[in-house]
């Protein structure tokens, strides 16, 4: 749910970051944490188990700039991807405003991501949101890997209904910003569709 | 398709005051009130060394966690939690069940003051709330987005 300050000028919104355990949803956001001015965010917060597995959520709050005079800020939130967190990922999905679905290119993970990405839409219903009606990203990580599926594959299975797509390589970088951007844009035409 | 919370000046002051009247009448160091989805809105009190952002993210999730073990537990929702530090103690409420109240206090209060305050400022903040409802829902104020074009959401991107 947006949350618009006529008082302070503000626009802030919410992003999730979703897919399977280990697919680098962590890693984005660490990645643009770390390649993100100091003045433009604030502090990244992982509440993750002794083994530096998400246990709960990723937090990053980030300053995009102005918009006719609207300070721009989105809330940046992972989901735990292992399979026994459910209730938690629905949790952090509740006010959600547009979601980055991170797919492990790996074919050992397809399983997974396919899981995934049923998981998701799912718990999306039951919170009244239709994951075609939302502001919505699909990233495929994990590009460099050996065992990576070739790009078509991938759409086929994870992006029937042709959302921006994008190829990544989350540790170094490729892709995050591009993946961002275009959530991050959604976001904001579908605002503008309600206002 | 997005649902939207709308805060105008006018409630935000209204909401400022309730919080400054609860900071200073239960002896709190700090006040916040944060929508449900861990975004602050309002504040009073000793709020500099606050990081105020992180806080709110992480009591909005403590929150939902809590309302979903209520769920589990068959109870509507634990409407308050406290918790007891050494120096600083916490406080939290949820109002309304639209936003979360959160009284941070020391050694100069007690839980049972704080209590008594926040009842009090909570009964305050739901009427503020209902209004701020009414006007969002009938769309009486201008959109800030209507006036908003492509390019103003591309130049926001541009390197």
């Amino acid at each position: 749910m947006s949350f618009i300050n006529y008082s302070s000028r503000e626009i802030n919104c919410k992003i999730v970051y979703y897919g399977p355990g280990l697919c680098g949803k962590t890693t984005n956001l660490q990645y643009i944490y770390n390649k993100t001015n100091p003045e433009a965010k604030g502090k990244m917060i992982s509440l993750a188990t002794e083994t530096e597995r998400t246990l709960f959520f990723d937090f990053l709050p980030l300053s995009l700039g102005e918009i006719r005079g609207f300070k721009t800020r989105f809330h940046l939130y992972t989901v735990p991807g292992q399979v026994f967190y459910d209730a938690s990922r629905k949790l952090i999905l509740k006010g959600v405003d547009g979601v980055v679905y991170v797919g492990d290119s790996q074919l050992e993970r397809m399983e997974a991501n396919i899981e995934s990405l049923e998981n998701l839409r799912s718990n999306l219903q039951e919170q009244g949101y239709d994951l075609d009606k939302l502001p919505y990203v699909v990233q495929y990580n994990k590009r460099d890997l050996p065992n990576a599926i070739p790009m078509d594959e991938l759409e086929a299975a994870l992006n029937p209904t042709k959302m921006p797509s994008f190829e990544a390589v989350a540790p170094k970088g490729h892709g995050v910003f591009d993946t961002l951007k275009a959530v991050a844009k959604l976001v904001l035409t579908e605002l503008r569709k309600g206002g | 398709m997005i649902q939207q919370l709308v805060m105008y000046e006018e409630e935000l002051s209204q909401i400022n005051n309730v919080c400054e009247i609860l900071h200073r009448d239960s002896n709190a160091r700090a006040v916040l009130v944060i929508d449900k989805n861990g975004q602050a809105f309002a504040q009073a009190g000793e709020v500099e060394q606050l990081d105020v952002t992180s806080l709110s993210s992480l009591t909005a999730g403590n929150v939902a966690a809590t309302g979903a073990i209520a769920s589990l537990l068959s109870e509507k929702e634990f409407a308050g939690q406290f918790h007891e530090g050494e120096k600083t103690n916490v406080h939290i409420s949820i109002v309304g069940q639209r936003v979360i109240m959160v009284v941070l206090f020391d050694e100069r209060s007690s839980l049972g003051l704080v209590r008594l305050r926040v009842r009090k400022a909570t009964a305050e903040l739901v009427n503020i709330l209902d209004v701020l409802a009414k006007k969002s829902a009938s769309g009486s104020q201008p959109s800030v987005f209507s006036e908003i074009t492509d390019d103003d959401i591309d130049n926001l991107f541009n390197d």
